[in-house]
């Protein structure tokens, strides 16, 4: 890729939070509005550094498409790993422990530049609506300046030690935002329950990583002529280790001395689904719910903006990207897990009387989408996949910030006590109802621009994908599964609508939210930063497509599809 | 006979020869200095130790392979190995000081400096030991000495009794391990530790590894006293509650590392990879039993912790599941297959390393976290973890130590805990050992939840007393800064000290 500017941009956006938010822990807490200062202007650099990348990546996309065809073209050993490595752009590549191979290495591909742009709007938004927090604000927002710094990084990784290492960094301040700012009742117990959900999803993913790095090193040193020149057997990269799972180090029978088993079999199910935990994956999901409810708004905001996400991604990444004949086993049967999200999420949803719990079990149901997107296994559906992570994260962020607007005035969010908000918050109405027609999938917002290519990718992969259980075998089923998962879109549907009908346009109690006003203008600028995008990539879903595709189409073609 | 050369051995112990100097002028200014002035030797025991950390890399062993290693007539063996933990056990003695001065029973007494000075020695030696002779003689002069610290103070029955529990259950052990030693010279008639490997590799051995085996539980039991590893633990909750803070810090820390240090020597020597008696019979016994004590070190010190009130008991028990983690990686050493010497080599060396750097990091953080317990504990007089609600307000920099102690306890970057437990993992896997590194990081989840649950008390709970501020006298807070800042550095940027700790490792093989 080409570069528009060579400062290490990457870095400065995972280190700038970093030391900004050890900087204000040694502020005056006094000072309060010097301390929000200081964390918006964090913030929106790091907002702008995100668009920089994103929009630099995005001008040029259609050289790096023609680079990959070429690739393909020419055929050559590893492609796949080849055309991954061309999508990389803003490397950074220095030693950090060589005994094991550990090295300090980041970049960005196709699938990872809208989720920097997404988790610096994200943060921005985050700060905006923590504006009127004045218990040990100080904490607060350096506490959140340290989670987006583990958030980008984890992003922005391209060593898996590396990865891990951001990935564990993110949750202890996360623990700490929800256990110390969020809701009273249930903050102690949400904040641990999702913490340790986590951390034993990925402690074992830990485990299953480090004997994907021995296997990837026994597979070099026996084929000496195979590693890349200069590089060293025992490596955390994940260039080098896509580049020998391409070659066949991960799917080599005989693994534990069963002829059947390869280790990309036998370990995929622990290592995507330990990441999966992280995305809310059926029936691993039950930290979600609970978390984004205790959690303060911003925390919410970020955490089912842009922490889920990690969660796919990372499943996507260390999971299917590394270890594809696992994937080809083994998604055929997680992709029922994923329905479950779609439409268990979705009706549990609808049963719900708190409006928070709402929006997190919708959550839920959003992220089973994406996991579905990644079970297809082709272009068009991952493709889908990518969309929906960035077209959610943007929407539930949005929700969860027009929860908090209305929780912070009404006091209360039990859904049948609420009614007729637009009255004295149009905003926050509008902003919900768009949101409401994105997650519902409505034409011309960008729920649809993620939703359709996810249903025709299932669609397309009903004829490919088989299951083989034993000797069973099932095939055309992904047909069925989408039709089902089509109807969690009506009940999506049918939750946002009664929602929307019940806070914001039913009766209005003037006695009891007399004192209810409009919301401020950083409000109105959080609605505005997380709606627009919605409405934009809904209307012209070209400015992230074909990036999101270029990211994808080195996996597929690691898994040998189309 | 070849004639001895002192001046060619003498590096070989100038650390020991320093702490031994120190001895005596602590002993003589105790003596000397009116009542008044008696913090000084604090101070002086405090800086006099911090220097001596610095004898180890001054005389420091040659890095030519082929360069004579054992001295003293094959009693110490000088090795970077050696190097590592004498500068661990010297710097853990110099922050005992530091923090000893701050508290009122302790910081008067110029006795105490002069017996964690004296057990140092010990424990110094005790990384070089290379005789069964030395290593007995290493071991008594570190422990008897805690038994006198265990006791200090006199007038309090909990210390009293953790100083006779102490005593008992480590006379009863050192009786276990001299039984050993005794069978290991009366199979062998030797006893340098290198010595005896080439003897039980003799034919005399062939086909009949009972014996070898009921010395090797011996001394596995022995050491496991030492290092607080569980079945063999029952005095570590108590000892730790009862003892002056101080002392505990001292204990968790030195003895354990260089009780380590000497574990991973005397395996490594007496019974290596190439021993070979009924296939390898020898490398998968001491693997099981190796694992099995590392499973329950850790299963139950972690869940037992679960339960505990008091912050000394938490960190005792904390620390047994932390010697636990470490004996992941002592059964790694044994666990590689003898098809390819070289790629065994390697891997043991890797997980002596992890070994060695785990002692490390674990000193530091160790300290750190009774450095703050000490504090806030002369400061309020109590050790209770629900008072430990609001220190954040109360004193946010302590919090923040605490803090980072807890996370590096706990295996969370940017702490060195992290790396500190993923060069375990790592050696584990490497030795196929997968089903050991899946207990260790399940175990690690358990442990979160207590401290992360300590945590959130500093932080989030609130306390009558939040207005109250809690006074950070300098000395400490430097000495505590410091330590904090060298936890994140090890967790950062390992990458020095991690080469060390394999350099050390190679050695062992040359």
């Amino acid at each position: 890729m080409t570069e528009a500017f060579n400062f290490p941009v990457l870095s400065i956006i995972v280190f700038l939070p970093i030391v900004v938010g050890v900087a204000i822990l040694f502020m005056d807490s006094k000072q309060r509005d010097l301390i929000r200062g200081v964390a918006l202007s964090t913030a929106i650099v790091l907002l702008v550094l995100s668009a920089f990348v994103y929009l630099n990546y995005n001008a040029n996309v259609d050289e790096l498409v023609a680079q990959q065809e070429a690739i393909l073209e020419d055929g050559g050993d590893a492609p796949a790993a080849r055309m991954f490595d061309a999508g990389l752009a803003y490397e950074e590549n220095y030693e950090w422990v060589p005994a094991l191979g550990i090295r300090y290495h980041v970049g960005v591909d196709g699938l990872t530049v809208p989720m920097v742009l997404l988790t610096g709007m994200v943060a921005v938004a985050g700060v905006l609506i923590s504006w009127r927090i004045e218990d040990r604000i100080k904490e607060f927002m350096a506490f959140f300046l340290l989670l987006v710094a583990g958030v980008y990084g984890v992003f922005v990784a391209m060593d898996l030690f590396l990865l891990f290492f951001f990935y564990e960094l993110a949750i202890f301040p996360m623990y700490l935002l929800i256990a110390g700012w969020g809701w009273v009742k249930l903050r102690e117990y949400a904040a641990m329950k999702l913490t340790l959900y986590i951390l034993i999803g990925s402690v074992v993913a830990l485990v299953g990583a480090i004997a994907l790095v021995l296997t990837a090193s026994n597979f070099f040193t026996a084929n000496p002529t195979l590693l890349p020149e200069g590089a060293q057997a025992f490596s955390f990269d994940i260039e080098q280790l896509m580049y020998a799972a391409e070659l066949g180090a991960f799917s080599q029978p005989g693994y534990l001395g069963i002829e059947s088993l390869t280790f990309g079999t036998f370990w995929f199910p622990f290592i995507f689904l330990g990441f999966a935990v992280l995305a809310g994956i059926f029936p691993f999901h039950n930290w979600s719910p609970d978390g984004h409810v205790a959690a303060p708004t911003a925390v919410s905001m970020i955490h089912a903006g842009v922490l889920m996400k990690l969660g796919a991604l990372t499943a996507i990444r260390v999971g299917v990207q590394l270890m594809p004949d696992g994937a080809q086993v083994h998604l055929p049967w997680i992709v029922f897990l994923t329905l479950v999200n779609v439409v268990y999420g979705a009706f549990i949803a609808f049963r719900q009387r708190d409006f928070k719990y709402v929006i997190g079990f919708s959550s839920v149901s959003h992220m089973g989408l994406v996991s579905m997107g990644v079970a297809t296994m082709n272009t068009i559906g991952m493709t889908g996949a990518g969309l929906q992570m960035f077209s959610h994260g943007a929407m539930t962020a949005l929700f969860f910030g027009c929860v908090g607007m209305v929780y912070d005035r009404a006091h209360t969010r039990d859904i049948p006590s609420l009614g007729g908000f637009v009255k004295r918050m149009p905003w926050v109405a509008f902003a919900f109802v768009v949101g409401g027609l994105t997650s519902m999938g409505m034409p011309g917002l960008s729920g649809f621009v993620a939703e359709f290519p996810i249903f025709t990718g299932m669609w397309a992969a009903s004829e490919n994908v088989v299951l083989r259980i034993g000797n069973f075998e099932l095939t055309n089923y992904y047909s069925v599964l989408v039709i089902i998962a089509a109807l969690g879109i009506v009940i999506t549907a049918a939750y946002v609508l009664r929602v929307t009908g019940q806070v914001f346009f039913g009766e209005f109690n003037e006695r009891r939210y007399s004192d209810v006003g409009d919301i401020t203008i950083t409000d109105r600028a959080i609605l505005l930063l997380l709606g627009v995008p919605l409405v934009v990539l809904g209307l012209y879903p070209n400015i992230m497509a074909p990036m999101i595709e270029a990211g994808v189409r080195p996996i597929v073609a690691l898994l040998g599809g189309m | 006979m070849e004639s001895f050369d002192y001046l060619r051995n003498l590096p070989a112990i100038a650390p020991e020869i320093g702490l031994t100097v120190l001895s005596i002028i602590v002993l003589f200014l105790d003596v000397y200095l009116p009542e008044s002035r008696r913090r000084d030797v604090g101070y002086i025991a405090g800086f006099g130790l911090l220097t001596l950390a610095i004898t180890p890399f001054i005389w420091g062993p040659s890095t030519d392979p082929e360069a004579q290693r054992l001295f003293w007539g094959g009693m110490v063996r000088h090795d970077i190995l050696a190097q590592v933990f004498k500068v661990i056990v010297i710097i853990s003695a110099a922050i005992t000081c530091f923090v000893a001065l701050e508290t009122r029973e302790l910081a008067r007494r110029g006795e105490f400096y002069l017996i964690v000075i004296v057990s140092t020695l010990g424990a110094a030696l005790m990384s070089s030991a290379a005789d069964l002779i030395m290593v007995f003689v290493a071991l008594e002069t570190t422990t008897i000495p805690l038994y006198i610290l265990a006791g200090f103070r006199r007038n309090d029955v909990r210390s009293t009794e953790s100083a006779v529990k102490y005593f008992l259950f480590g006379s009863f052990t050192s009786a276990l391990l001299l039984y050993g030693f005794s069978l290991l010279y009366g199979f062998t008639g030797q006893t340098n530790l290198y010595e005896i490997a080439e003897y039980l590799g003799s034919e005399a051995f062939a086909g009949n590894s009972i014996p070898v085996l009921a010395t090797m539980v011996l001394i596995v039991v022995g050491f496991g006293f030492k290092i607080s590893a569980a079945p063999f633990h029952f005095w570590t909750p108590d000892v730790y509650e009862g003892a002056p803070t101080p002392v505990t810090a001292f204990v968790s820390v030195a003895s354990k590392a260089a009780s380590f240090a000497l574990l991973v020597r005397f395996f490594v020597a007496v019974f290596p990879n190439t021993l070979i008696i009924d296939g390898q019979q020898v490398q998968a016994f001491f693997l099981q039993l190796v694992a099995a004590v590392a499973v329950i070190s850790m299963t139950l010190g972690n869940v037992v912790a679960l339960a505990q009130r008091n912050i000394k008991r938490l960190l005792a028990y904390s620390s047994i599941a932390q010697a636990g983690y470490t004996l992941i990686g002592v059964a790694a050493i044994q666990a590689l297959s003898l098809d390819d010497p070289a790629l065994a080599t390697e891997g043991a060396a890797n997980a002596i390393a992890a070994i060695s750097f785990y002692m490390l990091m674990y000193a530091f953080t160790n300290l750190l976290a009774f450095g703050v317990v000490v504090l806030f504990a002369e400061a309020t007089g109590s050790e209770t973890i629900a008072d430990l609600a609001g220190l954040s307000r109360r004193n946010p920099w302590m919090a923040l130590v605490m803090t980072v102690a807890l996370l590096s306890l706990a295996g969370i970057p940017p702490a060195a805990g992290f790396f500190g437990k993923f060069f375990l993992f790592n050696a584990a896997v490497q030795a196929n050992l997968v089903w050991l590194a899946i207990i260790g990081v399940l175990n690690s989840i358990i442990a979160l939840y207590y401290y992360l649950m300590i945590i959130k008390i500093i932080y989030v709970d609130r306390s009558e007393d939040d207005s109250k501020p809690i006074a950070f006298p300098l000395t400490s807070a430097v000495v505590l800064g410091v330590t904090a800042v060298i936890v994140i550095i090890l967790g950062t940027v390992p990458t020095v000290f991690f080469n060390w700790a394999r350099d050390a490792a190679m050695q062992l093989f040359s």
